[in-house]
Parts: C-alpha cells; structure tokens; sequence
C-alpha cells in the first residue's frame, strides 16, 4: 500500500522520513494544532508550493534545465481559475472550468516555448524564458480591462468553501468547522494527490529517462532516446502542475494578481525552496517549500529580535532588520550551491555532491 | 616553361551569400524606414528614432561585457544586472556629491561631474567585477547549471545589499543643468542627454571594435573565443584573460548603469534585473558571443521598443520578444552565430 502510494522511493533516511511525516501529520492536522488565521493561511501556502515547488524540481532537479518561466505558468493557472470565477460567478462549475482552461494555456505555452528554445543550449533556455516571463508579467498588468491590472481580481468562491458556510454547529476540538476549513482541506487533499502523482512521474522509467537526458544528453541521444522530445515533455508536465497549483492559490487567496503569482520574487522563492531542499528527490520541495515558508513567515519576527538587540551596533543591526531576510537565504541560497548541491534531503540522504 | 602556369585559385563566395551575410546590417534601417511608415509624421519619427538610437547604444554598453564574457568562458552571468545597478547607485551618489558642479549653468563643470560619476561607477563595478569573479564565479566554471543558480544568488545578494546601503527607496537626481531640455533639429525636439548617450554609445563601441581588431588582447580575445584550448596551448594564460575580460564587462555594465540613471533620472535597486530582460533579448539576437550581432540587436531593441511605445503603448516589452522570436525563427543561433572550433 505504502510502496503503490509512493512509488517505490522512501526518504530512505530514517530523520529525513520523521521529518517528511511531521510535515504531512502537521499540514493534516494544522487547524486543531495551530488554530489561528495566520497559521491556517500559512499551511495553506505550505501544501501549495510543495505542489508548486515539485513541479519546478520535476524540471531543474530531474530533468536538468532551468527556467525563469514558471511563475508565469502558475500565474496562468492562478489567472484561468480568477477569471472564470469572476465572470460566471462562484460556481464549482467555474473552478473546473478555470482550471482545466489555465492547465491547457499553461500546456500549449510550455509546448510552444520548449520547441522553440529546447534545441539549443540549456543557458539559453533560461534566457528566452527569463525574457518571455517577465514580457508576460508586464503583459498582465498591462491589459487591466482583462486582469485587472497590477490591483488584479478580487473575486467569490463558492459558499461551501467561506467561512461563512457552517456544516456543523459545534465544535470539534475547539475549532469551529466551518467552509474555510473545507476549503484548507481541499487544498490540502489535491496537493497531496498532486504530489504523489509527480512522484509516480520521476519514478517511471519516462523519470528515469530524464535523469538520463540530464546526467549525459549525448549519451541518451546516442542510446536512442530522443532529448528534445523528453526535455518538452517535462517542461509541458511542470508547466500543467504548476497551473494546478496556481488554482489552488486562486482558491485559497479568493485574490490574484501580479504580486502573489507572477513576480519575480516568487520565481527566486521557488528557486531558493529546490535548491535547499535538495535538487533531484521530490521530497527536496517538501523541506524545501516548508522551512521557505515558515522562514518567511517567522524568521522575520526573530531578525526583529535580533535587530533589537544588535540596536547599537550600526551596521549589523541594518544587515538584521527584518527586511533584509532574503539577504541571507540568497547567503544561504549560493553557499548551498557550492557546499550542498544535493540540499538538505541529499545530506540527509548521506549523498556527496 | 608554359604559360599556364598554375595559378593559385581564390575561392570566390557566392554573390547570394555576400549579401546575406550583410543582411543583419540591413535591418536597422530597414525597420527605421518601417517606423517612418507607421508614424507617417517626420518630426515625431525623428524624436523616437533618436531615443530609439539612444536607448540602444545604452543596451548594447550594457550588453557587450555580457556577450564577450559568454564568447570567452562559456559563462552567462545573470548577475550582469547588480553591476548595472551597483553602477547607477555609485555614480548617482558621486553626482549627489558634486552637486555644486551639477548645478553650476557650466558646460565643462556639468560634463566634468557626469564624467567622474562614471570614473566612479566603473571603478567600483570593475572591482565588484574581480570580487564576483573570484569568490562567486571561479567555483562553477563548466557547470552551467550551478553557474546560472550562483550568478542568480549574487544577484539577490547585492540587491539586498544596495538596500542594506542605500535604503530601500527609489532615489531621483536631476541631470546636470546643460544635459537638461532639449535641441530643435529640422523641427524635431531632440533631448540633450540623448545624443550625448548616442555619442558615448559609439565611441566605445569603435574603441571596442579597434581594441578587438587591433591590438594584441584583442586578437587573444578573439582567439579565445574561437578556441580557448589552443590559445592556453600556446602559452596564453586564458584564465587571466578571462579574468581581465570580465572586469571590463563588469565595468561597461555600471557604465551603462549610470548612463540609464542619468536617462531614467530614477534608479531603484531593481532597475539591473529589469534591464537585464532587455539585454538578455539583445544578446540573444546578436547571437551569444559576438560583440556586432550584440550592437545590432542593441539599435534593433531599441527603436523598436521606441516606435511601438509611441505607436501601441501596451505591447513595448512584448514587441521585442516578438522580434525576439522572429529572428530566432529565421536563424536560430542569432544574428552572428559565434563559431566554435571545438
């Protein structure tokens, strides 16, 4: 049962497996573990990009290519579902719609840009769809009669999902059940089925054809497996996931615009979540997107701390100021690069770069 | 003894593949006379095709180390933006200093603080450029994935950085007084700045041309790109080379840095990843590596980016994406596909 479930590939460290577990029983668990609107909202985002973050990894880890481009393909998917919610009004109709519609935008662009820039250099991917990305970001904020603009759309979700929907009048462990929980649990449960799907992919032998296509193009070319094809395939995948859990943001947030799915900033995020949590394993983006998070979220009230206490001492209490925590992840970010190319998990795991 | 004596034959190249060799050369004043047909209106053409030209030659400062230092090394260095934007703010802080000379009616005081600011810019990108090269590029030659995540870590570094330092606002500076307002020329309203930024433009890119053409580092410069082996093989230490290369490249971009601060008269910390877009597209359609194909795509960009800012405001950045793709279509390498010996 548990082989089927993941495929066959255990954390196969025994810390990294408690670690993997306490993440997944946390996020089950958060509304009675850590009740509180902030709390909720961060184990949401947590669910979302592991889904968001294993899709990039899916490409960078497994396949070997980078590219700038998917927040566009999550802002797409974010996007698809925003647009038909607020159009034919909150209706489950609408998210299936909106997804479905943003994953198959999302699939033709991923097809249109990896058959047009995959053939040549790996570099020069990651330029084209660093210029194609940030074209389309402006694009969006452009055409303000269709998006929104750079405010974006604000927008309903169906009424079993807000909190205003009660199931149940009492409570259940002093947690009130209501449509946002439902709603946290939806996110929750298609993430986790995201996941695991993904998991199945780089466990089949197309994933261990990529790997292939990534240690030694050449040599997968030679054994007769056409790189291009499976390099465009992959780009496609990451790219359909990545629109799903841009619905699911969609879902989550009942906002979407420019700043929470399209940025760049969100682009280096999910680039600094594979990179520390380990490039090449799908559990990398679980301890990758979680400690991102919640580094986050509350590394900026310890450097405020930190910046109180540092107050006289000129310069280190502005390289501690709360604002400046990216600062040290992007520190964090190249000394992995350099000391732990396989992350966290690949320590973990006891891999040597 | 005959006559006909064996003459040694000179292979004649077709006239067809004369003239498409010269075709990307063709296509700046191709797409000048386009932008005269859909503006249709002289003295308005002639302003966005100043800017246009302006804001090119900007780019292709910018663009240039970039491009040498991918020729040399193999090396894309997304980083290229912090030195755009460690130039500005550099530069903008030496004219806030000499803000006596900047507001001086003086021609030579005006044009003696810009050049100071840029003496400074260069010097501080110069050796931010040795100290990226070292302590942040060294490490991953011939990884390009690493490459393209480490560059991309320096570049969050310094952005935070230059908000550790400068603050976190935007901060404006008026040019100098005699760079302000701007020339009639046959009608058409011409800023100042703009053709002093034209002039700089092609000032350094002849001195480039000479330096790669005529002197001795530039025939290794070329060599190296070619083949970088054989020039080690024959006793050319390439790394120091590549070290000196990049500290140009470095140097050019904060160069360009303070030339785009003075033209926005706004910078902000996130002004080099913003540009580093364009010059990604400009070096894309010069072809990675050459220093020529990086000019034309430079002047291309920018009078495209000019002509439909004014024809169709919403679609500029998308524009040159599109020219992006269409010249990639027709040839996928670029403009002058750099030739490797390999």
């Amino acid at each position: 049962m548990l082989k089927s479930l993941l495929s066959g590939d255990y954390p196969q460290s025994r810390i990294l497996s408690l670690i993997v577990l306490g993440i997944g029983v946390s996020l089950i668990l958060a509304p009675f573990l850590f009740p509180g609107t902030k709390s909720l909202d961060t184990a949401a985002k947590i669910a979302i990009f592991i889904v968001l973050v294993a899709s990039y990894d899916l490409l960078l880890g497994y396949t070997g290519i980078v590219s700038f481009a998917h927040t566009m393909f999550f802002g797409i998917g974010a996007y698809g579902t925003a647009l038909t919610l607020s159009s034919m009004g909150p209706s489950f109709t609408a998210i299936a719609l909106g997804t479905l519609a943003g994953a198959a935008v999302a699939a033709v662009f991923a097809l249109a840009i990896g058959l047009f820039s995959l053939r040549v250099k790996a570099i020069f991917f990651a330029m084209v769809t660093l210029a194609i990305a940030s074209a389309f970001a402006v694009l969006v904020s452009q055409l303000s009669w269709f998006t929104g603009g750079e405010d974006g759309l604000t927008y309903s979700v169906p009424r079993e999902l807000t909190p205003g929907f009660r199931p149940i009048r009492e409570k259940v462990f002093d947690v009130a059940i209501n449509g946002r929980l439902i709603a946290y649990y939806l996110i929750v449960a298609v993430s986790a089925f995201l996941f695991l799907v993904m998991l199945r992919i780089v466990n089949s032998p197309f994933g261990r054809t990529l790997q292939a296509v990534r240690d030694n193009a050449f040599r997968a070319e030679a054994i007769g497996y056409r790189t291009v094809w499976y390099r465009t395939t992959a780009t496609v995948l990451s790219a359909v996931m990545a629109a799903f859990a841009g619905s699911l943001l969609a879902i989550w947030l009942r906002y979407t615009g420019p700043a929470t799915t399209l940025s760049m900033e969100i682009m280096l995020d999910i680039l600094l979540m594979v990179v520390i949590g380990g490039m090449g394993t799908m559990y990398g983006a679980v301890v990758g997107a979680t400690i991102f998070i919640l580094a986050q979220t509350y590394l900026q009230d310890v450097m405020a701390v930190a910046e109180k206490a540092t107050e006289a001492v000129p310069l280190v209490s502005l390289l501690v100021a709360p604002e400046r925590w990216l600062l040290w992840l992007g520190v964090l970010f190249i000394l992995s690069v350099y000391f732990f190319p396989s992350g966290i998990v690949g320590r973990l795991r006891g891999q040597r770069g | 003894m005959s006559e006909t004596a064996i003459r040694p034959r000179i292979e004649q190249t077709a006239l067809f593949d004369r003239l498409s060799a010269a075709v990307p050369i063709l296509l700046v004043p191709v797409l000048a006379v386009v932008g005269f047909a859909a503006i249709g209106d002289t003295t308005t053409w002639l302003t966005l095709t100043v800017a246009g030209l302006a804001m090119g030659l900007m780019i292709f400062v910018m663009a240039s180390g970039l491009t040498v230092v991918f020729g040399l090394m193999d090396i894309i260095n997304f980083g290229h933006g912090a030195f755009v934007t460690v130039g500005a703010f550099v530069g903008f802080t030496a004219l806030a200093w000499l803000s006596g000379w900047t507001a001086a009616p003086s021609v030579l005081l005006n044009l003696a603080a810009v050049f100071l600011a840029i003496c400074a810019a260069v010097l501080a990108t110069g050796a931010m450029g040795y100290a990226f090269e070292r302590v942040i590029v060294m490490p991953v030659y011939g990884h390009h994935l690493k490459q393209i995540l480490v560059t991309m870590g320096g570049l969050i570094v310094t952005q935070q950085l230059i908000h550790v330092i400068w603050g976190p606002d935007a901060i404006h500076l008026a040019r100098p007084q005699t760079l302000q307002g701007s020339i009639i020329v046959a009608g058409a309203a011409i800023e100042k700045y703009r053709i002093m930024a034209v002039g700089i433009g092609l000032a350094l890119f002849l001195a480039m041309q000479y330096v790669l053409r005529a002197t001795r580092i530039g025939l290794l410069v070329r060599a190296g790109v070619e083949n970088g082996e054989m020039v080690e093989a024959l006793g050319y230490r390439i790394k120091r080379l590549f070290l000196l290369v990049f500290i140009a490249g470095s140097a050019l971009a904060g160069l360009g840095g303070v030339m785009w601060g003075l033209y926005q008269e706004t910078i902000t910390a996130h002004m080099g990843s913003e540009i580093l877009v364009l010059v990604f597209i400009v070096v894309i359609i010069g072809g990675l590596g050459s220093v020529e194909g990086c000019f034309i795509g430079a002047l291309l960009v920018g009078l495209l980016s000019n002509y439909t800012a004014f024809l169709a405001p919403k679609v500029a950045l998308v524009s040159t994406i599109a020219l992006m793709v269409a010249i990639l279509m027709w040839r996928p390498q670029g403009l002058y596909p750099v030739v490797k010996a390999k």
